[in-house]
């Protein structure tokens, strides 16, 4: 008598308990260990595209034509550049952070050989590259209210949305570490995804500049566009009904691929 | 004396697409016991033990671990369960003691307790004065001897060691022998996977041969050598006229030619080939014991594995 048990193997809905938090705990006792080093790049990058864009750009922009939307260049791109720390700071952790972890060094072999589950690996993962994204969100959002482009104190929920749209891109970024054959094939997520979204979510100048078509694909495509008009209307206190479509885009959007990618790495990992 | 059954595989296969790893092999392993898998590369053992600690899907068959199937108890099982892999899998992010408080932590285990744990593995493998070394550098030896540490640290029923002293020098290798012997002796059941047969007949109670996926043989190592080599093997120089003395003195010989030696195999009690040298005396001449390595030889050939 034979029974196949194979339908362990089949797509469905991961079996989740509070181990996963160990997980969590695991990167988050290595990030502290070098918390100094790794709060440096988001500090200085705003600063960075604030003095070049803002300052520089902008004062191009603004002597030109008036304003966007009525707000200023640098206020219109400060809120972008927070949505922009919670992509990277998700986006790379669960691809190049994910993937070392994984393939070099072998660490979740290790931590399934414990009663933590394979499902539990990856959800913690994922929970991480969303912390990832609240931290890095916070020190652009204290940049961002340094430079006083903070016009609402509805900002604070920024660090909400964040853990949302962090879980949102370390989902989408497992997907792509599940089938990643090597570490250099994250170039192509790298610039055919992430950059173009860096540049047309209507980060840097508004969807409405773009041809019709291509507000189309941004709306219906680009996850970093909800994130960014969610982040803007809460930084420049400027709420609308519309923001619930981008909300409930981005729960559809992380619940579907929080799935997927548990699924995927599943077929990765046990064989 | 028939012991408590705590590992029992009924049928048990395993496929990779087209390939079977493991064919629909049986075997028991009773509580307290150190046996040992031996086979050519790609026989199936490593994957017959990540079957066996829940990490690798059976395809068919069923398998047990303390009663419970490793299909529907996977976290049970594995509380009860230390891996040392094959491949390193230290956390090269932590230091020697934070790897095992960590790994402490993926089993619930309370701080406390485990620092006191991870205090004594270290003093047990004589890592103490690494504690606070990260991984990258320790020596081979000291990364397999902290592995064998953190397989323990939860203190397992069942421990699981896949090629534990595969590329250490002697002194490393000796030893995780005297630590393996020392956890025999407290009651944990081993399975050993090794390539080394000095190592399965130092260590195990019994051994199970496998190639291509099937368990071909399995008994005490000396039972083994015993069944299917005897007690002694002679080796000479290949020569024309020593061989011709063979097969007339001893016509029931197992002669095996590699390149200019000669081995010879007898079922005959001790003390035949002493005999047979002082009638026809050989160059080259040495008796020596038989060994597990001849008896793995015999069964799987000498043809190379990959």
């Amino acid at each position: 008598m034979t029974k196949s048990n194979q339908t362990s193997l089949g797509f469905k809905l991961p079996e989740l308990t509070y181990r996963l938090w160990k997980v969590w705990r695991r990167n988050f006792d290595v990030f502290m260990k070098t918390y100094k080093v790794n709060f440096v790049p988001p500090l200085l990058e705003p600063i960075l595209y604030l003095l070049a864009m803002g300052f520089g750009l902008g004062s191009l922009i603004s002597s030109s034509s008036s304003s966007i939307g009525g707000v200023s260049y640098i206020q219109f791109i400060a809120p972008a550049l927070v949505s922009i720390a919670m992509m990277y700071g998700s986006f790379f952790e669960c691809t190049y952070g994910s993937f070392v972890r994984m393939y070099y060094q072998k660490t979740f072999d290790g931590i399934i050989a414990t009663p933590v589950s394979v499902e539990e690996v990856i959800a913690g993962e994922i929970l991480w590259g969303a912390t990832r994204a609240v931290i890095n969100c916070g020190i652009v959002l204290a940049v961002v209210a340094a430079f006083g482009l903070v016009s609402s104190p509805l900002a604070i929920l920024v660090l909400v949305l964040a853990f949302l749209v962090g879980l949102m891109f370390s989902s989408l970024a497992i997907c792509f570490t599940a089938v990643a054959p090597n570490i250099d094939f994250f170039n192509y997520p790298g610039f055919l995804f992430i950059t173009p979204m860096f540049l047309l979510s209507g980060t840097f100048f508004p969807l409405t500049v773009l041809p019709l078509a291509g507000q189309v694909v941004a709306q219906a495509f680009l996850p970093l566009t909800h994130a960014v008009s969610l982040t803007r209307a809460l930084i420049l206190g400027q709420l609308n009904t519309t923001l619930l479509l981008n909300l409930a885009w981005i729960l559809v959007v992380t619940i579907v691929f929080f799935i997927i990618s548990i699924n995927l790495m599943k077929k990765r990992l046990i064989t | 004396m028939k012991s408590e059954v705590l590992i029992e595989a009924r049928n048990l296969t395993k496929k990779y697409g087209d390939l079977v790893a493991v064919n629909d092999i049986d075997f028991e392993v009773s509580k307290g016991e150190c046996c040992g898998f031996l086979g050519p590369n790609g026989a199936g053992k490593t994957t017959t033990i990540k079957m066996i600690h829940c990490i690798s899907p059976l395809t068919t068959g069923k398998l047990t671990v303390a009663g419970m199937s490793v299909t529907d108890k996977p976290r049970e099982i594995k509380k009860m369960i230390g891996v040392a892999p094959q491949e390193n899998n230290l956390d090269p992010d932590f230091t020697v003691l934070n790897n095992l408080l960590v790994y402490a932590r993926y089993f619930d285990m309370p701080k406390q307790e485990a620092v006191k744990r991870s205090q004594e593995l270290l003093r047990f493998f004589q890592l103490e004065e690494k504690a606070s070394v990260v991984i990258d550098q320790l020596s081979t030896g000291m990364k397999r001897r902290l592995l064998l540490a953190r397989a323990l640290i939860n203190e397992p029923q069942i421990l699981l060691l896949d090629e534990p002293t595969t590329g250490l020098d002697p002194q490393a290798r000796h030893l995780i022998w005297d630590k393996v012997r020392d956890l025999r002796k407290s009651g944990v059941t081993i399975i050993l996977t090794t390539h080394y047969m000095d190592e399965a007949t130092e260590l195990c109670d019994r051994t199970l041969i496998m190639d291509n996926g099937k368990i071909i043989e399995e008994g005490s190592p000396s039972a083994l050598i015993q069944k299917h080599i005897g007690e002694e093997v002679l080796e000479v120089d290949n020569d024309e006229n020593t061989l011709k003395a063979f097969k007339e003195k001893l016509p029931d010989a197992r002669i095996e030619i590699l390149g200019d030696r000669v081995r010879v195999f007898t079922d005959r009690p001790h003390g035949v080939f002493e005999r047979f040298l002082e009638d026809s005396p050989a160059k080259g001449a040495s008796i020596r014991k038989a060994n597990l390595e001849d008896v793995f030889l015999k069964l799987t050939g000498r043809g190379l594995r990959e």
